[in-house]
């Protein structure tokens, strides 16, 4: 177990980078706590897994340098780094037993034998495996081969932190649940420090404490799962997290003052901004109140997604996505007003923090 | 449920089933029909029975071509199948060495048979040829024509240089197939280079290697033109495979009736090796 840091690291796949669009990975400046569940979430191709190879040694940054524990460990091998890691698809030692795979990285170690039969013996029994311990991976299905894959990165008990790389892709939805629940577990129980690359917010929220969101080759924002609703940093977060994701409108700042169009809007406080960015106002679709006073809307469509409506409204010439409950019921003349708690400003797609 | 039944389908099936009558199944019947006849020409023919076949089954000839055979096919396996692991193991994965180690690995495959015989037969001599020369030059006395030690090295480095390529290429095949995630996972499980060959690299490449080994057993089992070219058999009967002795019994002696039924066992021996073969790497394939 370790404390990781990341200190200025920059990667580009190209011998010579000389563009900023040239890096996979723009410039990743953090620290990832001992003993953490961090979540790297972000669409594809925006540097997750580059950042996790980084991590575990498969990669070495163009720029920067790597610590674990306050050691620079960047020019070190995967093997020298007492990392694990699990694939987005399944890799099993086909011709070994389901016993011997779990084994394969302890004695590759030199660990003693009773050890190993010990070490191996409860990892089966946490991933459930004890009723297949002798059978040849080969021909397994999908699911049990990558419960395998996991159970070889949960084996070694002092790793200096596991890494996954959206590890349940090909895991059936049932069992991507109870998985992930069991990865939780573990994370308790041994307090390893995780991070887990995913594309699917539900997993990245349910499985770690801190979500890493990624866009573009850049962290954009690191925060408990509350905090990235609630104050999304970059109006990314805002749409990819949350279904629907926030709205996000243009608007003019006055002091305290949004101007929607020929709506004045006020704000929990006072932007203080220089001159020709571009501003915008994100708020959530469950912090906007549908009734009969405020700005008018129109509204072109109604979903409903069981427990909740999500109505699809017109403001101003742009979308609006409002979340009602079940049973509200939608206004013949709808107008809308907006929850100052849930208001954000963004300046050339950053939050700006509003002064009081 | 009802089904019309229409069984004109089957003339489509026609053209090849002639095909194959006339390109296999009649002459093959041909020779079932020499083997159990003796004749004295003319086109006239006695019923000999099984008694050619219990001749050539026990001829000292045939088991001396036999034990040949059984020798040269194992060396050539011992040889090429490790060489050809080691050599696709070795090759480029990217880059622009890729298309050049492929087409020089692809070279001598392209090469036909008496060609490669002749080539070899020159290069090897000891007036002429480049090596046979220089060999002789240096101190080593080598002479394939008149030693049967040097006539079997001879064949067996010309049958190396021709078909170690095929191994290579199937292994090949059966390498770039592995993602690499495998090796990222052996590195992170800190395999060691051995544990990576054996544990992912070996077992990926089972069934190729199947393929490679049968078809470099039946090829070898079958040499005729490469010894045929080079020593003709000798000296003496050193390299005389069953398929040269066959020959020679068919054509040299005219002794039909013998020939037909050495031809037959000759086949049964290749299909049951084969068969040996197969069954043996697919059982051990199944038990991983």
């Amino acid at each position: 177990m370790a404390r990781i840091d990341l200190d200025h690291i920059r990667h580009a796949y190209m011998a010579n980078p000389s563009r900023e669009e040239d890096y996979a990975l723009r410039e990743v400046h953090h620290s990832w706590e001992d003993g953490g569940a961090y979540a790297l979430l972000g669409p594809s191709g925006c540097g997750k897994t580059t950042l996790l190879n980084i991590i575990s040694g498969l990669l070495t940054p163009s720029e920067g340098k790597i610590l674990f524990d306050g050691k620079d460990v960047t020019g070190l091998q995967p093997e020298e780094r007492n990392i694990a890691q699990v694939f987005q698809f399944p890799v099993v030692y086909d011709t070994m037993t389901v016993a011997d795979n779990l084994a394969f990285p302890l004695r590759n170690r030199g660990m003693a034998e009773a050890e190993v039969q010990s070490r191996v013996a409860e990892v089966l029994e946490m991933i459930d495996l004890v009723d297949i311990a002798h059978r040849k991976a080969r021909g397994l299905t999908a699911d049990l081969k990558q419960k395998i894959s996991l159970g070889r990165g949960l084996v070694r008990a002092d790793v200096n932190a596991i890494l996954f790389d959206e590890p349940l892709t090909v895991i059936d939805p049932h069992m991507k649940w109870q998985l992930r629940s069991q990865l939780k577990l573990l994370h308790r129980r041994f307090g390893h420090t995780m991070v887990y690359v995913t594309h699917d917010q539900t997993e990245a929220l349910t499985f770690a404490d801190k979500v890493v969101v990624m866009y573009g080759g850049e962290i954009v924002q690191i925060g408990t799962p509350q905090e990235l609703f609630e104050r999304p940093s970059h109006t990314f977060v805002g749409y990819f997290i949350g279904s629907p994701g926030m709205n996000v409108l243009p608007v003019a700042l006055d002091g305290a003052r949004a101007q929607l169009g020929q709506h004045s809007i006020a704000l929990p406080g006072a932007a203080s901004l220089g001159d020709g960015k571009r501003t915008e106002l994100g708020i959530r679709p469950e912090f906007v109140q549908l009734g009969t006073e405020g700005m008018p809307v129109s509204i072109r469509a109604i979903e409903d997604i069981g427990r909740q409506k999500i109505v699809r409204a017109m403001i101003e010439g742009n979308e609006l996505a409002i979340v009602l409950n079940e049973d509200a019921s939608v206004p013949a003349d709808p107008h809308v007003t907006f929850d100052p708690a849930g208001i954000n400003v963004y300046a050339d797609d950053w939050r700006v923090k509003l002064g009081g | 449920m009802d089904k019309s039944w229409n069984n004109k389908a089957w003339f489509l099936v026609l053209p090849v089933l002639l095909l194959v009558a006339f390109s296999a199944v009649i002459p093959l019947m041909t020779v079932v029909n020499y083997s159990v006849q003796d004749t004295f020409g003319n086109n006239q023919f006695f019923w000999a029975g099984t008694d050619w076949f219990s001749d050539v089954l026990s001829s000292a000839r045939f088991h001396d071509a036999l034990l040949r055979n059984l020798a040269f096919s194992a060396i050539i396996l011992l040889i090429e199948v490790p060489l050809g692991i080691f050599i696709a193991l070795n090759m480029p994965r990217k880059g622009l060495g890729v298309p050049f180690c492929l087409v020089f690995m692809s070279l001598p495959l392209l090469i036909p048979w008496n060609v490669v015989g002749t080539i070899w037969q020159v290069f090897g001599r000891v007036d002429i040829g480049l090596l046979g020369y220089t060999l002789n030059s240096i101190g080593i006395d080598y002479n394939y024509v008149s030693d049967p030690f040097d006539a079997w090295v001879t064949v067996i480095i010309m049958d190396v240089w021709h078909w170690t390529s095929l191994v290579v290429l199937l292994c090949y095949a059966g390498l770039v197939s592995i993602p690499d995630a495998y090796y990222q996972a052996a590195k992170i499980d800190g395999a060691s280079r051995w544990s990576v060959f054996r544990f992912i690299q070996l077992p990926k490449m089972n069934r190729v290697l199947l393929i490679a080994v049968l078809l470099r057993f039946m090829d070898s089992f079958m040499i005729y033109t490469e010894p045929f070219v080079v020593t003709g058999g000798g000296p003496g009967n050193a390299t005389t495979f069953l398929s040269i002795d066959l020959v020679k019994t068919a054509i040299g002696q005219f002794d039909v009736g013998p020939a037909a039924a050495m031809s037959l066992i000759y086949f049964l021996i290749i299909l049951l090796l084969s068969w040996v073969f197969y069954t043996v790497m697919i059982t051990n394939d199944a038990k991983g």
